[in-house]
C-alpha cells in the first residue's frame, strides 16, 4: 500500500520534470554583490515577461572565478569587473562572443549620518573620523576606484593607516557604514540610491573623472551554451526595460 | 620557494597571538563556569548549559553580525565600552578577543565540565573529611584530577581560534597587523587569484590543524582517557 503510493509518486515526479524543463526554463545566474537590489528586480520582471526563472547567486567576483573554474553550475555571471570576464574568455570557459558591458558602476562616499559628508569630499581631509571603510583593493573594483580617488584628492594611504576598514566586497563595505562602525565609506551608488536620489544618511558622489570606469561586464559561462534561458537572460539585460531599471540604481550605461 | 610575504607572516604571528590570548582568558573564564555547571542542582543549569553551547550549531555569521551591531556605536556593549571611555570594538585587537572567546567558548567549556563531573562526589568528601577548605579542595585534588579535561580544553580552544573565520570578516576590517588573521588572508589570496600563496597558508592550517587533533587523541589512548 505505502509501497504502490510513494512508486505513483515517483512516476508523477519523472512525468513532470521534462515538462518543467522545456517550458519555464531556469538559468542560473552568478551575480557582483553591488549589483544585488538591481538584479532581483530585473529577475522579478524577466520572469514575469518570459516566464524564464532567474536563479540569481550574490557574491564576490574573485570567488564566483574560482568556483567556476571547480564546477559551479553558473551559466551567466555578472562580474563586478571586466578583467574577470575577459579572463574567463580567454580561458575558453565562456561562450565566445558573448562577453558585454552591462552597468558602470557610480562610486559614493557615503555616511550613515545625515549631514556628515558633504558634496566635495572635504570631510575627508578633516581628521575627526575613525573608521574609513572600503571594499579590499585586491579583490573588489570599487576598491581600487577608492584608492584612485583618494589619490586624486592627495590623501596618501599613510594619513589613514589604522583607520582604514576593508570589506571583503562591497556589500560588507556598506554594512561597516550602515551600522554606525565606520563612519563613512567608498561603496556603489547602487547600495543607497532609490528612485533618482540617495536614500539615506549624507553623500557624495565621486566624480566618474576621479578613477578608472567601473565597467561591469557579464558573459554566458561554458555551462550556459545550449540553455535558452540564459540567451533570454543576456537579451533581457540589454533590452530597454532592463537599462532603465539598471539606470534608475545610480548605473551608467 | 615558499611565496609567503610579510604580510602573511604578520597574519600568522597575529593568529597564533590571537589564539594563544583567547585560550588563556576562556580557560580562566571557563574553570568557573564548568565548575558550576558539574556540580549545580539550579534550575539555571540548563538554560545556562544551553547559552555556553550556543556557537557551536550558530553559523558563525549570525555571532558575527550580532556582535557587530551589539559592539558598534548603536550597541548596548558599544554604549558601555565607549562610555568607559574605550572607543568600540570592531576593527580591533581587542574586538577580535572578545568575539573569540564568545566564539570558542563551549570548546573549552564543555571538556572542562566534563572532567569535573567525571572527578563525582567522592574525592571532594574525602577531602572535606580531611579538613580541606574548597580553595584548597579545588587546587590540590580537582585541578590535579581534571587535568586530561584542562589539556583537552586548551587545544580545542586554541585550535577553533586559529580556524575562526567568519566572526573574524563579520568584525575586524581585514586591518593587517590588527585583524587580519590567516583565514581571512587566505580568502583574500583566493578571491585576488593568488593561488600559490593561497596553498601555501591553506596546507599550514591543514597540518597544523592535523598535528593538533593527532596529539590530541593519541594522548588520550595513552592515558585511557578519564576527562
Amino acid at each position: 500500500m505505502r509501497n504502490g503510493f510513494s512508486r505513483r509518486c515517483a512516476a508523477l515526479l519523472l512525468s513532470l520534470m521534462p515538462l518543467a524543463a522545456a517550458q519555464a526554463g531556469e538559468v542560473q545566474v552568478a551575480v557582483a554583490a553591488n549589483f544585488t537590489a538591481p538584479m532581483q528586480a530585473i529577475a522579478a520582471e524577466f520572469e514575469k515577461d518570459t516566464g524564464h526563472k532567474a536563479l540569481l547567486a550574490f557574491g564576490a567576483t574573485g570567488k564566483f572565478y574560482a568556483q567556476i573554474h571547480n564546477g559551479a553550475p553558473f551559466e551567466v555571471f555578472l562580474a563586478a569587473d571586466d578583467s574577470t570576464p575577459l579572463k574567463l574568455e580567454q580561458e575558453a570557459a565562456s561562450v565566445p562572443g558573448s562577453r558585454f558591458t552591462y552597468a558602470i558602476g557610480t562610486l559614493v562616499l557615503w555616511s550613515a549620518t545625515p549631514g556628515y559628508v558633504d558634496d566635495q569630499g572635504a570631510v575627508l581631509k578633516k581628521d575627526q573620523f575613525k573608521h574609513l571603510a572600503l571594499a579590499n583593493p585586491k579583490t573588489a573594483p570599487y576598491g581600487v576606484a577608492a584608492q584612485a580617488a583618494l589619490a586624486k584628492l592627495g590623501i596618501a594611504e599613510e594619513d589613514l593607516k589604522g583607520r582604514l576598514v576593508l570589506g571583503e566586497n562591497i556589500t560588507q563595505t556598506h554594512q561597516f557604514v550602515a551600522t554606525g562602525n565606520a563612519e563613512l565609506g567608498f561603496i556603489a551608488l547602487s547600495q543607497v540610491y532609490r528612485d533618482g536620489k540617495v536614500a539615506s544618511g549624507s553623500a557624495w558622489i565621486v566624480p566618474a573623472e576621479y578613477h578608472a570606469p567601473i565597467r561591469q561586464d557579464a558573459v554566458i559561462l561554458a555551462k550556459g551554451q545550449h540553455n535558452p534561458a540564459a540567451a533570454a537572460l543576456v537579451d533581457y539585460l540589454k533590452g530597454p526595460k532592463a537599462s532603465a531599471l539598471i539606470r534608475s540604481y545610480g548605473y551608467a550605461l | 620557494m615558499v611565496p609567503l610575504d610579510s604580510v602573511d607572516l604578520a597574519a600568522i604571528w597575529l593568529t597564533l597571538k590571537l589564539a594563544t590570548l583567547t585560550t588563556v582568558l576562556l580557560l580562566l573564564i571557563g574553570t568557573p563556569i564548568g565548575w558550576w555547571l558539574a556540580r549545580t542542582r539550579s534550575k539555571w543549569k540548563g538554560p545556562i548549559g544551553a547559552v555556553v553551547a550556543l556557537p557551536l550549531v550558530l553559523p558563525p555569521t549570525v555571532l558575527g553580525f550580532y556582535l557587530l551591531v551589539a559592539m558598534g556605536p548603536h550597541g548596548f556593549i558599544g554604549q558601555l565600552t565607549q562610555s568607559l571611555g574605550l572607543g568600540t570594538l570592531p576593527f580591533t585587537f581587542a574586538g577580535l578577543v572578545v568575539a573569540s572567546v564568545f566564539y570558542s567558548l563551549p570548546f573549552v567549556v564543555q571538556p572542562l565540565q566534563n572532567a569535573f563531573e567525571a572527578i563525582g562526589e567522592r574525592p571532594l568528601e574525602v577531602a572535606a573529611t580531611l579538613r580541606a577548605g574548597p580553595v584548597d579542595t579545588f587546587f590540590t585534588v580537582v585541578l590535579p584530577l581534571a587535568k586530561p579535561g584542562f589539556v583537552t580544553a586548551a587545544i580545542l580552544g586554541f585550535a577553533h581560534t586559529v580556524g575562526e573565520f567568519g566572526v573574524v570578516l563579520m568584525i575586524g576590517g581585514n586591518i593587517p597587523e590588527k585583524t587580519r588573521v590567516v583565514s581571512v588572508q587566505i580568502y583574500d589570496h583566493v578571491e585576488a587569484m593568488e593561488y600559490a600563496q593561497a596553498h601555501w597558508l591553506a596546507g599550514g592550517m591543514l597540518a597544523f590543524s592535523f598535528v593538533v587533533l593527532l596529539v590530541l587523541y593519541t594522548s588520550r589512548l595513552k592515558q585511557g582517557w578519564r576527562g
